[in-house]
């Protein structure tokens, strides 16, 4: 029933701009490549092929559709029922403590693997980019929180509602224990409240600088006191005693707020919605909306009750998604061109960990963002030291023994075998392409959404020296 | 144990706050050196702070009795403290710097802030990073605002970012590089291509300009490096001992770049503070001690000036977790072999606080006017730090 009624509502609540394209948009099959490159990590021939006869926008609401809420790569053994060590590091024995601090760097490297061959495998990609979206809006961090198990839970929350509810998974933040050690909650109580969530909460989650003050945070961080950790199990335990019950006043109101008074508060406050809104735009258009977009978009978030997937398909719908001066204006992030990559050739994966490693190095990290701010995005995702980063690892990729690219060091016969296998895997897919795909033409279209730029296409058909040629071109760093 | 603090100097306080003084500015201003930015020219080396260093447990006031009475677990003990003058003491995790304070090159800026100050990791690293006022939404680092007001730009790379974002490197007006080994970065260049200029894409032309500030800067390191002499140096393992190591190779080199940005982090201390600030504090000691001593006997350490900042200090109270949350003011290190050391300025009050916070002494515009147009000599005219009075530290 209630799918039923975000369908009716998104066509109602965002309708009036979404009918009409812009003079001058996208053709229908460049539409649907650019779609597949911004929600999909990629176009590949047999999506593309399969959704070529429904039309732009049943191609979008398929797409949103088939959206997951679970993951379908099995979670690492270890996480099912994981419990917080019983003995703290410090009270540990220093082999004891090793051991335990050697556990932790291969779980943490278990989780980022688990996601990257989740994202590779996945039969609905845009519930990934959606769940990445999220992880960079509601961070937290390895380096912080420490306890892999509980990055991953954060991971499955974000996942669950990627393209549900906003609201729900905002309150559901608030308890989360990965956030809860992140921004220092768990052991804020009512004589010290500690103010980096309630602060965060403010500036990054739902209002932006500019539409609080200072005693907003300070009576906020009061409301959210005795949210805390259960340390035997590690999961979110309310300690009323803990808990500042007295009055609080911010955002202009009084009362005995707790937590969920202030997410309701908050979700109350206009500037919630243009946030998560503005956002949402950059992440799949570039640039920011117009008022006039930001306020309609803004108005049908808040009227369906924060459902996010009406929200996103108004925005793929939205003429500026397709207008032709989005084509590959928006550049990859590591996550995308290295999935995109991999999906794109179906080069098989057996360790999602190497694929951490490399896309560390060219600057994303996953369960590891930079601050609580998460990934800056756009042109920050080339530097000099990234753009070369990059190179090499595509000239890996098309069997370019540059081994250092994915191992890490400088030797290394593995490296070397692994290219082997890479450059085969370019042939395969060259030679399993249906005809249709097989000119030089169709397959630099497939690849990069801007001719290139290094060498002009010469050749009438395709051939692994011209993927080799695509993919080292710096029209394949966009989408 | 005790240091003989080189020499202690007090600004009269009027002059140093109305920074805008032309007058002001022109006679604590040392004559501008003529340089040319090129081989052997000066360096500036910024070392961020990441996450906000807490500096009352860096530069400690350990002799007022407030210090203790707010921080009964946090406050160091005397035996952890090496006296600087009567009032403030250096955290002994420091004590690698030791030799460079008694030798005058060690000077540390008290107070150093701005007003209205932020407390928000992303905002007060913004304005920092971009020298704007605390309401300003200016985003373009400092040194490319500097350059854009007409610095002269050199072909070549002008700075390199050794660790962390180009912060104050980042922007349209200076040629940086962000890299973190010299020579993976030399193998890779080489393989790039170099084609296209002019896109009509934003991002791509992002893409194209990187790509050829890459293949211009590569030409010249590699040029310098080819011909340097090998490092001598005890840098600590880490990636802060990494940077430092790089970063003394390229000036021994003579690679002609004017800025270095490094990067420590791990300084958002807001949990069970004291272990952790103090290794943070051991490695940057040591860190700096062995690259001093690698440029002194390279024979450059008289040519380059490091300046440690952050996005601020940390609360003066500590909080029930055994940390420090987010602050305001802080002292900051200026170290090299052609400063004067010293304290300069005046160490905020810790009893008149603004919300628990320290009012600043000195603004942070300060010590860049005085790296930029005193130690660099970079043009004052149309520069965003002109209304700045640069310290007169340089020897």
């Amino acid at each position: 029933m209630r799918a039923l009624a975000v369908c009716l509502c998104a066509v109602t609540l965002f309708g009036a701009a979404i009918a009409t394209p812009a003079r001058g948009a996208m053709t229908d099959s460049e539409a649907l490549r650019h779609l597949l490159s911004r929600t999909a990590f990629g176009p590949r021939p047999a999506e593309l092929d399969a959704l070529a006869g429904l039309g732009y926008e049943a191609a979008v609401r398929r797409l949103l559709a088939s959206a997951g809420r679970e993951a379908v790569t099995p979670l690492p053994d270890w996480a099912r029922d994981w419990r917080p060590s019983s003995q703290r590091p410090r009270d540990m024995s220093d082999s004891e403590r090793r051991a335990f601090r050697k556990q932790r760097r291969e779980q943490a490297l278990e989780i980022k693997g688990w996601w990257y061959r989740e994202m590779i495998a996945t039969p609905t990609p845009i519930t990934e980019v959606m769940t990445l979206f999220w992880h960079g809006h509601f961070t937290s961090g390895l380096r912080k929180v420490k306890a892999p198990a509980l990055l991953l839970r954060q991971n499955l929350l974000l996942r669950r509602e990627a393209l549900g509810n906003f609201g729900t998974m905002l309150r559901e933040i608030t308890r989360d224990p990965a956030m809860l050690l992140y921004l220092d909650g768990a052991r804020s109580r009512d004589r010290a409240p500690n103010e980096n969530f309630a602060r965060e909460l403010f500036e990054l989650f739902t209002l932006g600088e500019g539409h609080y003050g200072e005693q907003d945070v300070k009576q906020a961080a009061r409301a959210f006191t005795g949210y805390s950790l259960d340390r035997a199990t590690g999961a979110f335990r309310f300690r009323p005693r803990w808990h500042d019950d007295g009055v609080k006043t911010l955002l202009g109101r009084s009362g005995r707020f707790d937590g969920d008074d202030v997410v309701d508060l908050l979700l109350a406050h206009p500037r919630t919605a243009e946030l998560i809104v503005e956002k949402l735009w950059r992440a799949f258009i570039g640039a920011s909306p117009e008022r006039r977009d930001l306020e309609r978009l803004a108005a049908g978030f808040r009227a369906s009750n924060y459902e996010i997937k009406p929200l996103l398909e108004a925005i793929l719908l939205s003429p500026a998604f397709r207008s032709p001066e989005a084509k590959g204006a928006l550049i990859k992030s590591p996550v995308d061109l290295v999935v995109g990559t991999l999906r794109l050739f179906e080069i098989p994966i057996r360790d999602g960990r190497r694929l951490a490693q490399a896309s560390r190095r060219l600057g994303q990290d996953l369960f590891e963002p930079p601050n609580v701010k998460g990934w800056p995005g756009g042109t920050a995702w080339i530097t000099g030291d990234s753009l070369i980063e990059r190179q090499a690892l595509l000239s890996f990729v098309t069997g370019e023994a540059d081994a250092m690219a994915v191992s890490g060091r400088g030797d290394g016969k593995g490296g070397e075998r692994m290219a082997r296998q890479l450059a085969g895997a370019v042939e395969a897919w060259l030679q399993g392409l249906p005809a249709a795909w097989q000119g030089a033409q169709a397959v630099a279209w497939l690849l990069a959404p801007l001719p290139p730029v290094d060498a002009p296409l010469l050749d009438r058909d395709a051939s692994s020296a011209l993927v080799r040629q695509l993919l080292l071109d710096p029209v394949y760093q966009l989408k | 144990m005790s240091a003989q603090p080189p020499r202690s100097v007090t600004l009269d306080r009027r002059r140093m706050l109305q920074g805008g003084l032309a007058l002001a500015a022109t006679a604590l201003a040392p004559a501008a050196p003529a340089l040319s930015a090129g081989r052997g020219g000066r360096v500036l080396l910024l070392l961020e702070l990441n996450g906000g260093n807490d500096a009352l447990n860096t530069v400690v006031p350990h002799r007022d009795p407030a210090y203790r009475q707010a921080r009964p677990s946090l406050a160091l003990p005397s035996d952890q403290i090496l006296p600087l003058d009567e009032r403030l003491g250096l955290n002994r995790a420091l004590e690698p710097l030791m030799p460079a304070w008694q030798a005058g090159e060690l000077a540390i800026p008290l107070g150093v802030g701005y007003p209205r100050p932020n407390r928000s990791h992303f905002r007060s690293i913004e304005i920092w990073n971009s020298a704007s006022d605390a309401d300003a939404l200016e985003t373009e680092g400092w040194v490319s605002r500097l350059m854009a007001a007409g610095a002269e730009r050199r072909h070549g790379i002008d700075g390199i970012v050794l660790g962390g974002p180009g912060g104050p490197l980042a922007g349209p007006a200076i040629d940086a590089v962000v890299m973190r080994q010299p020579e993976r970065f030399l193998r890779r260049a080489g393989a790039m291509g170099s084609g296209g200029s002019a896109a009509s894409n934003a991002a791509l032309r992002h893409i194209l300009r990187v790509r050829s500030e890459i293949h211009a800067g590569a030409r010249e390191i590699e040029a310098r490096l080819a011909e340097a002499p090998a490092l001598d140096g005890d840098f600590p393992r880490g990636p802060l001992g990494r940077q430092l190591e790089t970063a003394a190779r390229l000036i021994l080199a003579e690679v002609p770049l004017r800025f270095l940005k490094l990067s420590q982090g791990g300084y958002d201390t807001h949990a069970n503070q004291s272990g952790r600030h103090r290794a943070l504090l051991g490695e940057l000691g040591q860190g700096l001690a062995a690259f001093r001593m690698a440029l002194q006997k390279g024979g450059a350490w008289q040519r380059v000036m490091v300046m440690t900042y952050a996005e601020f200090g940390r609360r003066v109270a500590q909080n029930a977790s055994g940390g420090t949350d987010h602050g305001t003011a802080a002292a900051h290190l200026l170290l090299g072999g052609g400063l004067r050391g010293g304290l300069y300025g005046r160490q905020p009050s810790l009893t008149d606080l603004d919300g628990g916070d320290l009012r600043h002494t000195l603004d942070f515009r300060q010590l860049y006017a005085t790296a930029a147009h005193g130690w660099l000599g970079l043009p004052r005219a149309g520069s965003p730090l002109s209304g700045f009075a640069p310290l007169d530290l340089l020897a």
